[in-house]
This record gives C-alpha cells, structure tokens and sequence, in this order.
C-alpha cells in the first residue's frame, strides 16, 4: 500500500523504529547538543565579559557579535571546510567529512548567538546589581559567575535559541560532514537528499520528525526551566 | 553545581567516543550524486566491505565539487563521469592512474505533451535542436557537473546558441533541477540512474533515449601519492582494484530499480 | 532582638570605630557641581544622622563615602589608613535570584570567609533578623520588609566596621520600619560605624548620635543630636525643621 500523506510517512518512520533514521536522529543531537555546549562554554563567558569590561574597540565588538548572529550557514561551513580542508591550516587533524567538523561548524554559527545575547542579558542584570557589587568590594572577574548564574533561566532560553539553529542549519553540515550515510548524515543533509530523490513526502516525513524533536527539547528545557524557577525563584 | 558539571562533562566524553567508536578502516570517497541518489552504492558497498573489511564513507557532490575535493586531498578515492575532465586531472599530476569502471546514459525528459515534438527526434542532436527551436524551456543544471558539461557539449553538437529565456541554468544538482522541471513543465537532461530512482515526476515523461552520444562513462581514479602522501592509498587502491574486478563488475550489473539495470560494467 | 532603650554609648567601649575624613570633597558631573566642596570628619561614636532635603546630596555623600564613586576633588580617607570593611544597605536592597540563604553564603563567599564558615555564619544571621525560616526561600519573593532584614542579614553576615544604609526604611510599613530601627542598634552596638540617610524626624531623634545636615550639596551642619533637635544653628536646617514639622 502507498500512501503519500507526509505525515502519514512521518508516522510511520517513528513508529516503526527505523534504524537507519534512529542512528540520524541520535547523530543530529549529539552534534547540535555537543555543539551548543561547546559554544556556550566559551560563548556566555564571552558574553559575560564583552559586558563587564570596557576596552578600545568594545563598541566594535559588540557590533561584530550582534552582525554574527546573521552569519549565513553556508559561509561558516566553507570557512571551516577551508580550515580543516587536508590543503588548509587544520589540514593534519584529518576531522573534515566527520561528525567533529560539523560541531566545530555549529560551534562557529551558535557561538556569536550566545555571546551576543548573553552580553545583553548580562549588561541589564550588571546595571541592576552594580552598586551592590562594589559594595561588597568584588572585582569584575567575581561579578563574572554571579551574573551568569543569576542570568540562568535567560541563558537557558538563549540555549535554546542556539540549538535551534545549530539543528535547523543545513549549509554548514552539508559542506563539512559531507553527508555520508551512516557517519553524517543528519536529519537536515537527509531531507535534502530525499528532496534531490524527489521524495518530497519522506522529505517531508523527515522534517515533521526534526521539528517534534527540537519541539520536545524545548519543551523538556522548559519544564526543568519552570521547576527550578518555582523552586529558587 | 558539582553535580551538574560532572554530567556534563561525563556526557560530553560519552559523546566523545560515540563519535570515535566507528573509526575503523574507512576509505572516504568523492563521487557523483548520480551515483548516490540512484541507490547503487547502498546496494554494491556492502558486498566490498564484506569481502575486505573496508569501509567506504561517500561524499556525494557534483563532479566539479568532487574533483576540487580530490584535489585538495580531502577523499582517499574518486568515482566520477567527466572522461577529459579526469584526463587532465592526471595531467596535472593529482591522480595517477584512471580506469573505465560502468557507463550509464543521459536521457532527456519533458512534458508528457512534448510541444517541442522530441521523442519523433532521429538522434540526440535533432533533439536539442527540436527544443531550441520550440523555444520551450529547457532546465540546466549549470552547476559544472559532470552532466552539465555533458549537456553543453551536446547543444554545441546540435549548433544551439544557448540565448534567450527559455534556457535556463539553475545551479542545482541533479535532483533539485529535476523538481524544478516538474513544477516549470521544461525539459531536462538527466542521467538515468536518477531519473528513474526520481519519485515526483508530475508531469514530466521519458521523451528520448539511446543515441550513443548520450552515454555516460565513469572512471575511478587513483590518487597521486607524491602530492597528498597521508591519504589511505593502499586501501583505495582495493576499492579501485574490486571495482574492475569480476566481483565489483557483476555487483554494478545486479544492481537494478524497478527490474531496470542503470549501470553498465564495462572496465577491460 | 534588642530593644530601643539600651544605652547606646556601650559601642564605644568595644572597639574604637574608625572616623572617616572628607578632605575638601566634590563631586561633580558633567560640569555641574552636584555636592561639596566639604570638609568634614564623622569620629564619636554615632549613630550619624545624614538628613536633608531631597536632593540635598545625602546620597551622593554616602556612596562618596563607601566608594561606590570616586569624588572629581579632594579626597575620602579613613583613621585606620587603609579602607575598613565596610557594607551597604539600599535603599531598594539589591537581592541576588537565589535563595535567602544563598544570597548570604555568596556574600561571604566573595568576603572570602572559609567555605565550612559560610553556612553556620549564613544561618546565625538570618535567624537574628527573623528569617530562619525563611532561608530556602527565593530572596525576591519576599516581602518588602523581609528584603531589607535579609539585606541587614547579609550586611550582618560580613561583620563590617562601617555600615552604611541609604533610607533603608522610606518604602517600609511601621512594624518593618522598627525591625530594621532596632537592626540598626544592635549593629551600633555590636561596635559598627553607622552612616544613615533618611527624611523622618522622627526616626532620626530615635537613632542619631550625631547629625550631618546637607541642603543644597553643601554641608551646612555637623553637630551632637541634642543639640541639633534642641534648635539648629543653620538657617536651612532651622527652615527644614520647620516644614517637616508643619508637614
């Protein structure tokens, strides 16, 4: 029996548990995943600091971070193609057509998302507790980890905004992974290559599940968002 | 907070390894999508794997891209279909040997109401020459692939200026210029490996076939070790060698979709 | 807590507080002189009243005072040489988005105070000011009386020698208004410099030991608090007098 119905097609792919789309549904968030943590490891430190310390060209950088934020997918993916290419600088860690290639480039088009809103989030709470800061005498390297924690359930939400891009991109992943199956093959590269098969309901079927994925990431970043919320305020 | 940075870092290491665990003996290749999208390597790797234990990771791009990937030294093997392309790829001192492997053809498609009258054509120059003067749109890869260049080549064959509206290049592979066709009604030159794996048709018809010009060979290169020393040469080198071998041959021959053969084996 | 009537004067015996010297201090901002020039040394023991009209520089001279801004002229300085330890009370106390409990470890945290010290420092303070049970709760849930006992707590918590409070008590009801009164004696008599601004009259015959009258940015007057209420000297702090009670 056929039937074309995307969502049918969606459905299906689910509840049959198909390996091969179980292997690209754990490999799509173990990249985007690995990628949003690395970013915001640096990124919100980054962020933080971009906030608290005043140094010649700040107003630039600040600029830069924000203009970032709009890096097309595309142009990330060839500047790291370029750089671990086996022609390029990186060439020797031989990590191009392979899953760290594709984190390093979501790591490249998160980070500028969570450092310039970070910076953000962090100037306003800074502009709230600085008196009180000076008063307890610490030094901007101290205020550093109390806005970050204090900014937490902001973070949280601009967490979620980087995996959403690092997940929905296609560009980046596509030119540094390669899209070999069964090594990087995403759901994004994936719906690609049914869209070039013209199998635009699978395609599609491809994409409902991406979107209920990112969709259930959301929601379960919101509940432990909202618990500990009610329960440290 | 200790709590939460010690998952962190122990699901970053679980994540680590995840990614190293299937680093086995891999050969990367770049190769066609025309070769991926039909299914071919789905159905023909696996019998290469079982009998060496080696594993061929495809980066299936467009025969520009896929040289400039070999070039740079990024895949250890290329499987491609642009036979003076590859030629000079050899001449310029990137690859060292290269070997028929399989041809497939080109046919061209178009509106089942054929306005340009190709499928009463006599030869593919007729054709092309049918549709430039039907002025009916015409859908071009122009994305320099090995099937772009080919279709060029024939609209040279054919005397065709390529002006005017109804040509159109659309930069896309093969795929994507195919659901462009349909949704336009134009004609195409696709390869027919993918145009018979092509599930969204619409209204777009097989029109003509068979003129030998339209046949498509691929090659299957060695790359040059003097200029890229760390590739696997040894292991592309039993990629290469199985591929003109009996086995490799019979496994393109048995490849078929819908009971139709797409490739045929033809190394000497 | 202790009660009002306790004898203030028993700080002194404790500890010499450290007096704090404006040497011909102004502040100013872009080009306009917002307070000072003044010279002026807040020794005996206080509690000192800074009073004033609203936008007299009361606030100005407290964080002057504390540091929280650097003076544009002359210079801030301390009996003991170096700056004391020293904390602030706002006037909308600045509560971290954690816990009670929490916003005091974290303040002895920065003060350095060994980590198996901060829960047993943590929990004494809050309990002296009425808010052991209160510890797990969010800090900016609280009522507006809570905030500023959980800011006293905390500023309790760093045992300063100097405490500095900013109206501590204009946004309070009566009853939290007498809690943080009856805090701000038992920090005087734990042997702290108190420096506290505040408009009420009333509040000030409570607690001053001496006044410290600005009107205009300018220090009009310094003088004990009995003399200050029995009839004070300046024209504008007899002027000020007279509308606060007309009010």
């Amino acid at each position: 029996m056929e039937n074309n119905n995307a969502l049918y097609v969606a459905l299906s792919l689910v509840l049959n548990l198909d390996a091969t789309l179980y292997q690209i549904v754990i490999l799509s968030l173990q990249v985007s995943l690995l990628a949003v943590l690395v970013a915001a490891v640096i990124g919100f430190p980054l962020g933080a600091a971009v906030a608290l310390w005043r140094f010649p060209g700040r107003g630039g950088a600040i600029i830069a971070l924000n203009a970032m934020m709009g890096l097309p997918p595309v142009v990330a993916g060839l500047t790291v193609y370029i750089l671990l290419s086996r022609a390029g600088p990186l060439g020797e860690w031989g990590l191009l057509f392979t899953p760290s290639a594709m984190v390093i480039a979501q790591v490249v088009l998160v980070l500028p998302i969570l450092a310039a809103l970070s910076r953000q989030k962090v100037d306003e709470l800074l502009g709230e507790y600085q008196e009180q800061f000076i008063s307890l005498n610490m030094s901007r390297s101290r205020m550093m980890p109390t806005l970050l924690w204090d900014a937490r359930f902001a973070l949280l939400t601009i967490l979620l905004a980087g995996f959403g891009r690092a997940s929905a991109e296609v560009g980046a992943v596509m030119m540094v992974g390669g899209n070999i199956e069964g090594v990087t093959r995403v759901m994004t590269t994936a719906i690609v290559l049914e869209t070039s098969k013209g199998d635009l309901p699978l395609a599609l079927g491809l994409g409902i599940v991406l979107l209920t994925l990112v969709m259930l990431v959301n929601a379960g970043a919101y509940v432990v968002g909202e618990l500990t919320k009610r329960r440290m305020g | 907070m200790n709590r939460i940075l010690s998952f962190v870092f122990a699901s970053a290491t679980t994540i680590g390894l995840a990614f190293n665990a299937s680093a086995s003996d891999f050969i990367t290749l770049a190769s066609t999508t025309s070769t991926e999208n039909s299914g071919l390597f789905s159905s023909t790797l696996p019998q290469f794997t079982a009998a060496t234990g080696i594993q061929v990771r495809v980066v299936a791009v467009g025969t520009g891209q896929a040289f400039e990937i070999a070039r740079r030294g990024d895949a250890d093997s290329l499987l491609v279909h642009d036979t003076s392309g590859e030629q000079r790829f050899i001449e310029n001192g990137f690859a060292s040997e290269r070997v028929d492997v399989m041809y497939n053809d080109f046919v061209l498609i178009g509106p089942a109401d054929d306005p340009a009258n190709v499928s009463a054509a006599n030869s593919a120059a007729d054709a092309f020459a049918a549709i430039a003067d039907a002025r009916a749109p015409f859908a071009s890869r122009g994305d320099d692939s090995g099937t772009n260049r080919a279709e060029l080549s024939l609209w040279k064959d054919a005397g065709v200026e390529l002006d005017g509206d109804w040509y159109r290049e659309l930069g896309s592979g093969m795929g994507p210029t195919l659901n462009t066709a349909a949704a336009m009604d134009a004609y195409v030159m696709s390869d027919r490996a993918t145009w018979v794996a092509f599930k969204n048709r619409q209204n777009l018809t097989l029109l003509f076939e068979g003129d030998e010009v339209l046949f498509n060979q691929y090659g299957s290169l060695l790359l040059s070790e003097e200029k890229h020393p760390y590739l696997k040469h040894d292991l592309a080198k039993q990629w290469h060698n199985w591929l003109i071998s009996e086995a490799g041959q019979q496994a393109i021959a048995n490849f078929k979709v819908n009971e139709q053969q797409l490739f045929f084996p033809n190394a000497k | 807590m202790t009660s009002l009537n306790v004898p203030m004067m028993d700080a002194a015996l404790i500890a010499p507080l450290p007096s704090l010297h404006f040497d011909d201090v102004a502040f100013s901002h872009q080009g306009e002189l917002l307070l000072g020039p003044c010279s002026f040394t807040l020794g005996g023991v206080g509690p000192t009243l800074v009073m004033g009209p609203n936008g007299a520089g009361k606030s100005l001279m407290l964080r002057l005072a504390h540091g929280l801004i650097s003076p544009t002229q002359g210079s801030v300085s301390w009996s003991c040489g170096e700056r004391p330890r020293q904390a602030m009370v706002f006037q909308q106390p600045v509560l971290l988005r954690r816990s009670a409990l929490a916003n005091l470890t974290h303040a002895l945290a920065v003060n350095n105070t060994p980590r198996k010290a901060r829960m047993p420092l943590a929990r004494e303070a809050l309990a002296r000011f009425g808010l052991a049970a209160r510890a797990d709760t969010p800090a900016r849930v609280l009522s507006g009386g809570e905030q500023q006992r959980l800011a006293l707590a905390r500023a309790w918590a760093l045992s300063p020698s100097v405490l500095f409070l900013d109206e501590p008590t204009s946004a309070l009801d009566p009853a939290a208004t007498k809690a943080v009164e009856a805090a701000v004696q038992e920090f005087h008599q734990r042997g702290t410099r108190i420096v506290m601004t505040t408009h009420d009259l009333h509040q000030a015959r409570r607690l001053a030991g001496d006044v410290l009258f600005l009107s205009g940015g300018k220090v009009r007057e310094h003088t004990s608090a009995e003399s200050f209420f029995n009839g004070p000297a300046s024209k504008e702090a007899q002027a000020f007098m007279a509308g606060e009670l007309i009010e």
